[in-house]
C-alpha cells in the first residue's frame, strides 16, 4: 500500500476520533489545523499526493464529522481562537462537490430547526457567497481521466438545481435570502458564465478538458447564450439547464424562442425518459402557471424537428383528451383549462395537413366529446374556450368540411387564443404552413370601411357640371324628424290586445314600449289584469325583430310584478315548475322574480314625493360661518357641485317598512317546492343545472331583499336547499349555493339564527371551510371564505352580546 | 320670405340670372315657382319645403314601380307608367292626369318592374306572378305579345341594355337564389347565367342595371347583393370584375351615372353609400351619407345627372345634388313607405307609395343646355298640390 495512502488514513482517523469525542479545545484546534494542511493553499502543505488522497476519500467524512458536531457548545470550547472560522476554511476551501453535497445533506437530514440546521444554512449561504458554485461546476469539468459516475453527477446536478425548494421545505420561514429562487438562480447563471468561461480559457490554453465538461459547460452556455455573446460551443445535452428549466417556475433566463431551446437540448427529449416526461406530461398538464410564450417555444421546440414532431401529436393527442374529459371541464381550475386549450391550440397551429389527418377520427372523438361537455357547462369562461378551440380545430380537422362558426363576441381572451392559432412564421417551422390554418379572418368590411377616405371621386366639375351646381338651393328640411312609430295605446288593457291578437307590428311594438309606462302609471288597471298579463309577456315571443326586446320585456314583466306582486308572483312561481316552458322562459321567471323583488325592497319606492325643491343657487362662498377649515372646504366643494334637487339631503330617506317582506313568502317557498321532482321537459337535478344555479342565486338574491323580516322559516329552508346540493358537481350551481348560505348570514338576525338553526350553521361551517379549501374552483372557494368570514363575525357579535 | 305658386315676386331677377341662356318663356313659367334665380343672398334663408305639382290617385292599391315614357323627340305626350300592389299597371297621362289604359297581365300579383323599349312602344312589366310580360302599346293596343317565365320569387327588378337593331339585353334573377340570367332579346336566347364564386355567398340579387362604358362594346352589369355588396359583373366574360360591400343590410336599389362612373346606393339601413368604379374597374366606396330613418326602397338619379332621389321607408321622398351629395329637399307627402321614384327626361320626379298615391315634383328644372328632350307637359297650368284631389 501507498505509505502515503495509509498515513493520511491513519491521520484522519485519529483526527475524526479526536473531533467525534473530545471535549477539550485546544486539542480540537490543534486536530483541525493538522487536517488543514491537507487542503491546497494551506501554510505548510502536506505532500501533494498525500492532499490528493485526503480529498479523494477522507475529506467528506471529516466534513460530515464537523457537520455533526456544530453545536453552541462545541463551538464555544474554541471560541476564542476561531474554531467556527476554521471549520468553516474546511468547506468553503475544500473540494467543492464535496462540501456542497455534505452540507445539503445535513441540511436535510436534520430532524427540525436547530441551532446546527441554522449553522449549516448559513455556511451554505456563505459557501454560495464565496463563488463556490463554480467551483463545484468547475470540478465536474475538470475531473481527468477518472470521469465521475453518471449516477453521482445526477445527484449533483438535483441538488443544485433543487436547492432552493428544498432548503425553503427544510427552513421554512427561517430561509435565508441567498437561497430564494429569485436570488440564487441568477447566482448560478454566473457562475456558470463564469465557469464556461474558465473552460473555454483551459481548452484554449491546454486542450485539456474532459468529457463531463460538456454538460456543464453546455448549460452555462445556454444561460449565457441569452446574455453574452460568449457563447463559443454549444453542446447539444445541456441537461443541467433543462433541468433548470423544468424545476423552475421561471427560470431567469428563458429563451423564449425555439430555435434556440432546440439549438440547448437537442433531441434530449427523445433520448431521455425524464425529459420526455417533463417537456409533454409534467409541462403540459400539471403545471399550468407558464406563460404563453414559454408553451409556444416548448410546443415549437417539439415542432422543429422531424423526429420529436411524433411527440408533439401523441402530446396533442393527450392534450385534446384532457381538454374534452367531462370531469376535467368540472374540476380542473380555469386557469388551467385556458392553459390547455391554449396548448391545443399551438399544437395545432404547429402540425402539417398531413400528421392532424393520420390521428384524424381520434383527434375528432376527443374534440366532439369535450365540445360537446364545454357547451354544457354554466360558466361561460368555459364555453367560451369550448367554441373556440372548435372553431379552430374543426377547420384544422377538416378544412375540407363547412366551417364551424359560433357566435361569440370577440374580447381578449378570444383574440388571444386565435391568435395562438395562427401558423407561426414560415422559417419556425419546417413543414409548410399551410394556408388552410388560418382562421379565415371574416372579412367583413362593414359599412364603415368606405369613410376610411379612399375618396378618389373622379375630378370634380368636368364638363357641363361646373356652370350651374350652385344653383340647386336646399329647400328647409327641418321638418324631417325621426318617424314616429304608430301610436302607442294609453291603456293597459288596450295594450294587452294588442300583444295578444295584433297583427300590426308597429303597434304590437309600440305597446309593448309603452307596457311599462302604463302598468307603473296606472297601478289599479294593472292589478285588474295583472295575472293575465304576466301571462301574455312570459309566452311573448319575438315576432319581429325588435331592439331590446328582451329588456322591454323583462322591465314590463317586473313592473307587473311589482304593481300587483302577490297574485303574480304566485303564478310566476308556478309556472317555474310547469311542463311546457323552454330553460329560457324558466330563467326569466327567475329573473323577474329577482328583479322585482329588488324592486320592492328599495327603501322609499312608493311615496314618491316630489323631492325637486328647487336646484337653488349655492350659497356664496365664504359666507359669514365660522371659518373654520373644514368649512371653508366644504363650503369650497358645495359651490363646485351641482346638485339637480336638493331634498332628500334635508329630510332624510323616509322610513318605511320593506314591502318585500310582506309577499317574500310568496316569491320564496313556491321555488323549493319542486326541485327534486324532476319533468320530462324539465330536470334541476340532471341535465338542467344551468336552471338549477341560476335558481340557487335567486333564492341567495331573494333571501337577501327580505332582510329584516321574520325570515326564519326562510333561512332554514335555504339552508336545507343548500344541504342537499352541496356536493353538486357544477361549480356554477355550487357559487349559487355559497351565496345563499352568504345571505341566510346576512338576512337573518344574527340571535334567531343561533336560537333555529344551530345545527344547520355547524354543518354549514363546517362544510364551508372543506369548500375553502378544496374546491377547484376560485370563486367557489372565495365564496366560502366569505360565508365563513360572515359566520366568525356573527359569532364574534353574539359573544360580544354574552359578554357583558 | 313669400313664395306663392304662380306669382313670382323675383320675376325681374330671375330673367336676369337665366337671362344668358335662351329660355323660352314657357320653360321660364315652368321654373317661375321653384325660384331657382334667387339672388345668393336671399337664400341664406331656406325655401319652405315644396309641395307637390299633382297627385295622381286611383290606382286603388300600393304602387311598386313607376316609369316615364314617351315625350322623347316630340312624338306624342309623355306617360307615366305605374304599377300596383293589385297587379295592375295604370297608363297616366300626364296631361289630363288621369289613366289612359289600365293594362291587367299579372293575375292580381304585385308587379314591381315596368320598363320601355325604345322601338315600337313595347313595354316590360315584372310581376310577382313570376312572369314578365312584354307589351305591344302602339297605336293604342295593349295586349301581351310575349311573355316569359321567371325562376326567381325575390324582389330583384330586371334590367335592360338595348344593343340596337331592335335587339337588347335583358338581365333577370335566376333559378339559382344567388344567380342572375342574361338573355339574347327578343330571341329570349340564355346567354349566360353569372353565379357568384361558392365562397362568396352575396344571397340573393336585389337589383341590377346593365350598361356599357362609352368606350367599350361589354356590356356589364351592376348587382346589389342581399349581403349588403354591390357587385360588377362583365358579362361577356361571367365573371366579378369586383365587389365592394357598401352596406350591412340587402340593398334595395342604386343609382349609377356611367359618364362618372360613380353609383349611389339605399340599403334597409340607415345610410346611403356612394361608390365609385376606377379605370380598373374595381369598385371602391366613396363614402357614406347618414339618413333620419333606416329604409331605402329606391333611388334614381335624374337623367341629367345633376339631382338624385330615394325613396324612403320613412314616407319620404329626399332629393341629394349629385356630385356633391348634398342634401337639397326632403319631400314629405306621402303617409306610407314609398316604394319608388322616376324621373322623366324633363326632369319631372314621380313618386309612389303604399297609400296608393303618385305625386309628381318639379324640382331644380333642367337646364335648358344639357340635352333635354321637349316639354310635353308645359302648358299645364300651375295647380297647387293636390289639383285632383
Amino acid at each position: 500500500m501507498d505509505p502515503a495512502v495509509s498515513a493520511v488514513r491513519v491521520a484522519v482517523r485519529e483526527a475524526v476520533h479526536t473531533l467525534s469525542s473530545c471535549e477539550d479545545g485546544d486539542r480540537v484546534l490543534s486536530t483541525l489545523g493538522s487536517l488543514k494542511r491537507y487542503l491546497s493553499g494551506a501554510e505548510s502543505p502536506a505532500p501533494p499526493g498525500e492532499q490528493e488522497e485526503f480529498a479523494r476519500v477522507h475529506f467528506a467524512a471529516v466534513l460530515r464529522c464537523l457537520a455533526g458536531r456544530l453545536s453552541p457548545g462545541w463551538l464555544e470550547l474554541g471560541a476564542d481562537d476561531g474554531l467556527e472560522e476554521l471549520c468553516a476554511s474546511f468547506f468553503l476551501e475544500g473540494p467543492a462537490d464535496q462540501a456542497f453535497l455534505v452540507l445539503m445533506e445535513s441540511i436535510e437530514g436534520a430532524a427540525g430547526p436547530s441551532f446546527r440546521l441554522m449553522k449549516t444554512a448559513q455556511l451554505l449561504a456563505r459557501f454560495l457567497g464565496a463563488g463556490r458554485m463554480a467551483a463545484v461546476m468547475e470540478g465536474q469539468c475538470r475531473r481527468l481521466g477518472e470521469p465521475a459516475s453518471p449516477l453521482l453527477q445526477e445527484t449533483l446536478l438535483t441538488k443544485v438545481v433543487g436547492l432552493p425548494d428544498r432548503l425553503a421545505n427544510r427552513l421554512q420561514r427561517e430561509n435565508l435570502d441567498a437561497f430564494l429562487p429569485q436570488n440564487y438562480f441568477p447566482l448560478l447563471a454566473e457562475e456558470m458564465v463564469r465557469v464556461l468561461q474558465a473552460v473555454v480559457d483551459s481548452l484554449r490554453g491546454r486542450g485539456r478538458c474532459s468529457v463531463p465538461s460538456a454538460r456543464t459547460s453546455g448549460a452555462g452556455g445556454s444561460l449565457a447564450g441569452t446574455r453574452g455573446p460568449s457563447l463559443g460551443h454549444l453542446s447539444a445535452n445541456g441537461s443541467l439547464w433543462f433541468m433548470l428549466f423544468s424545476l423552475h417556475p421561471s427560470p431567469p433566463t428563458v429563451p423564449h424562442r425555439p430555435e434556440v431551446l432546440s439549438r440547448l437540448l437537442g433531441n434530449l427529449v427523445i433520448k431521455n425518459k425524464k425529459a420526455q416526461f417533463v417537456m409533454t406530461r409534467k409541462l403540459l398538464f400539471l403545471q399550468y402557471h407558464h406563460s404563453t410564450p414559454m408553451l409556444q417555444s416548448l410546443l415549437g421546440y417539439l415542432a422543429a424537428d422531424s423526429q420529436r414532431r411524433p411527440l408533439l401529436v401523441q402530446a396533442l393527442k393527450g392534450l385534446l383528451e384532457t381538454w374534452g374529459s367531462a370531469s376535467a371541464i368540472r374540476h380542473a381550475p380555469l386557469e388551467q383549462q385556458r392553459y390547455l386549450s391554449k396548448a391545443v391550440l399551438i399544437c395545432l397551429a404547429r402540425l402539417g395537413e398531413a400528421e392532424l389527418r393520420d390521428s384524424r377520427d381520434e383527434l375528432l372523438a376527443s374534440l366532439m366529446a369535450g365540445v360537446k361537455s364545454r357547451l354544457d357547462s354554466s360558466l361561460p369562461v368555459v364555453r367560451r374556450l369550448g367554441m373556440i378551440v372548435a372553431e379552430t380545430a374543426s377547420a384544422r380537422l377538416h378544412p375540407e368540411g363547412p366551417p364551424l362558426r359560433f357566435q361569440y363576441e370577440e374580447d381578449e381572451l378570444s383574440r388571444e387564443m386565435l391568435a395562438l392559432a395562427a401558423p407561426p412564421p414560415a422559417d419556425d417551422s419546417p413543414v409548410e404552413a399551410s394556408p388552410a390554418v388560418a382562421p379565415e379572418a371574416a372579412e367583413t368590411p362593414g359599412r364603415g370601411s368606405g369613410d376610411g377616405g379612399v375618396a378618389q371621386a373622379p375630378p370634380e366639375g368636368s364638363g357641363s357640371d361646373l356652370d350651374s351646381d350652385d344653383e340647386l338651393v336646399p329647400y328647409d328640411m327641418s321638418g324631417d324628424q325621426e318617424l314616429k312609430r304608430s301610436k302607442a295605446p294609453t291603456y293597459v288593457r288596450d295594450c294587452l290586445e294588442a300583444l295578444t291578437s295584433c297583427e300590426d307590428w308597429g303597434r304590437w311594438e309600440a305597446a309593448l314600449r309603452a307596457l311599462e309606462g302604463l302598468v307603473i302609471r296606472n297601478p289599479a288597471a294593472a292589478r285588474e289584469v295583472s295575472v293575465e298579463l304576466a301571462k301574455v309577456l312570459l309566452h311573448l315571443e319575438e315576432k319581429t325583430c325588435v331592439e331590446g326586446f328582451e329588456g322591454l320585456r323583462q322591465r314590463a314583466l317586473v313592473a307587473v310584478v311589482v304593481t300587483d306582486p302577490a297574485p303574480v308572483a304566485e303564478y310566476l312561481t308556478t309556472q317555474f315548475y310547469a311542463l311546457n316552458f323552454s330553460l329560457r322562459q324558466r330563467m326569466d321567471i327567475l329573473d323577474v322574480l329577482t328583479l322585482a323583488a329588488q324592486e320592492l325592497s328599495r327603501p322609499g319606492r312608493l311615496p314618491k314625493a316630489p323631492q325637486c325643491g328647487p336646484p337653488g343657487p349655492a350659497p356664496p362662498p365664504g359666507s359669514t360661518v365660522a371659518p373654520a377649515w373644514r368649512t371653508v372646504v366644504e363650503e369650497r366643494i358645495r359651490s363646485k357641485t351641482r346638485r339637480f334637487s336638493k331634498g332628500s339631503a334635508r329630510r332624510g330617506r323616509d322610513a318605511g317598512p320593506n314591502q318585500f317582506n310582506v309577499v317574500a313568502g310568496y316569491f320564496f317557498f313556491p321555488l323549493l317546492r319542486h326541485f327534486d321532482r324532476p319533468l320530462v321537459t324539465f330536470d334541476l337535478l340532471g341535465d338542467d343545472q344551468l336552471v338549477l344555479g341560476r335558481l340557487a342565486h335567486t333564492l341567495g338574491a331573494l333571501m337577501c331583499l327580505a332582510v329584516n323580516t321574520v325570515a326564519v322559516p326562510m333561512g332554514k329552508a335555504l339552508l336545507e336547499f343548500v344541504w342537499t346540493l352541496r356536493f353538486h358537481g357544477d361549480a356554477y350551481v355550487r357559487r349559487g349555493l355559497l351565496s345563499a348560505v352568504s345571505s341566510v348570514l346576512l338576512s337573518v338576525p344574527g340571535e334567531q339564527l343561533l336560537a333555529d338553526l344551530p345545527d344547520e350553521l355547524l354543518e354549514a361551517r363546517s362544510w364551508l371551510a372543506d369548500v375553502a379549501e378544496r374546491d377547484s374552483d376560485e370563486d367557489c372557494r372565495t365564496l366560502a371564505i366569505q360565508a365563513l368570514l360572515l359566520l366568525e363575525k356573527l359569532r364574534d357579535r353574539l359573544l360580544a352580546l354574552a359578554a357583558p | 320670405m313669400q313664395v306663392a305658386l304662380g306669382v313670382s315676386p323675383w320675376d325681374g331677377d330671375g330673367t336676369a340670372v337665366s337671362g344668358r341662356r335662351s329660355v323660352d318663356p314657357l320653360r321660364r313659367r315652368l321654373a317661375e315657382p321653384q325660384v331657382t334665380a334667387l339672388p345668393p343672398r336671399m337664400a341664406a334663408s331656406p325655401l319652405p319645403p315644396p309641395d307637390p305639382r299633382f297627385v295622381l290617385r286611383g290606382t286603388q292599391s300600393a304602387v311598386h314601380a313607376l316609369h316615364f315614357f314617351g315625350g322623347a323627340q316630340g312624338q306624342g305626350h309623355p306617360l307615366l307608367l305605374s304599377g300596383s300592389l293589385s297587379g295592375l299597371v295604370h297608363i297616366w297621362s300626364l296631361q289630363t292626369r288621369r289613366p289612359v289604359a289600365i293594362l291587367d297581365g299579372h293575375q292580381g300579383q304585385c308587379v314591381t318592374w315596368l320598363q320601355t323599349l325604345p322601338q315600337g312602344h313595347q313595354l316590360l312589366s315584372q310581376g310577382r306572378d313570376l312572369k314578365l310580360c312584354l307589351w305591344d302599346l302602339a297605336e293604342g293596343r295593349n295586349a301581351v305579345v310575349d311573355s316569359m317565365h321567371l325562376e326567381s320569387m325575390g324582389f330583384c327588378r330586371s334590367s335592360v341594355l338595348t344593343r340596337g337593331q331592335g335587339k337588347w339585353m335583358l338581365a333577370m334573377p335566376g333559378s339559382g337564389s344567388d344567380e342572375v340570367q342574361i338573355l339574347e332579346m327578343p330571341s329570349k336566347t340564355s346567354v349566360c347565367t353569372l353565379k357568384p364564386e361558392a365562397d362568396a355567398k352575396p344571397g340573393m340579387p336585389m337589383c341590377l342595371e346593365l350598361w356599357q362604358a362609352e368606350s367599350s362594346p361589354r356590356p356589364l352589369l351592376l348587382a346589389g347583393y342581399e349581403d349588403g355588396s354591390v357587385a360588377l359583373w362583365d358579362v361577356s366574360e361571367r365573371k366579378v370584375c369586383s365587389r365592394v360591400a357598401c352596406h350591412t343590410e340587402p340593398v334595395m336599389g342604386f343609382g349609377f351615372d356611367s359618364q362618372k362612373a360613380r353609383g349611389v346606393s339605399g340599403s334597409a339601413e340607415k345610410a346611403l353609400a356612394v361608390w365609385s368604379l376606377d379605370e380598373q374597374q374595381a369598385l371602391q366606396v366613396c363614402k357614406t351619407h347618414e339618413l333620419t330613418n333606416p329604409g331605402i326602397a329606391d333611388v334614381k338619379i335624374r337623367p341629367d345627372r345633376k339631382i338624385l332621389a330615394t325613396a324612403g321607408w320613412d314616407h319620404r321622398v329626399r332629393v341629394f345634388h349629385w356630385r356633391t351629395m348634398k342634401p337639397l329637399a326632403v319631400l314629405s307627402f306621402h303617409s306610407a313607405t314609398v316604394h319608388c321614384v322616376a324621373f322623366a327626361t324633363d326632369g319631372l320626379l314621380a313618386a309612389g307609395s303604399g297609400d296608393q298615391r303618385i305625386s309628381i315634383w318639379s324640382l331644380y328644372p333642367i337646364s335648358s343646355d344639357s340635352s333635354t328632350s321637349s316639354l310635353g307637359h308645359v302648358e299645364h297650368r300651375e295647380v297647387g298640390a293636390h289639383a285632383l284631389a
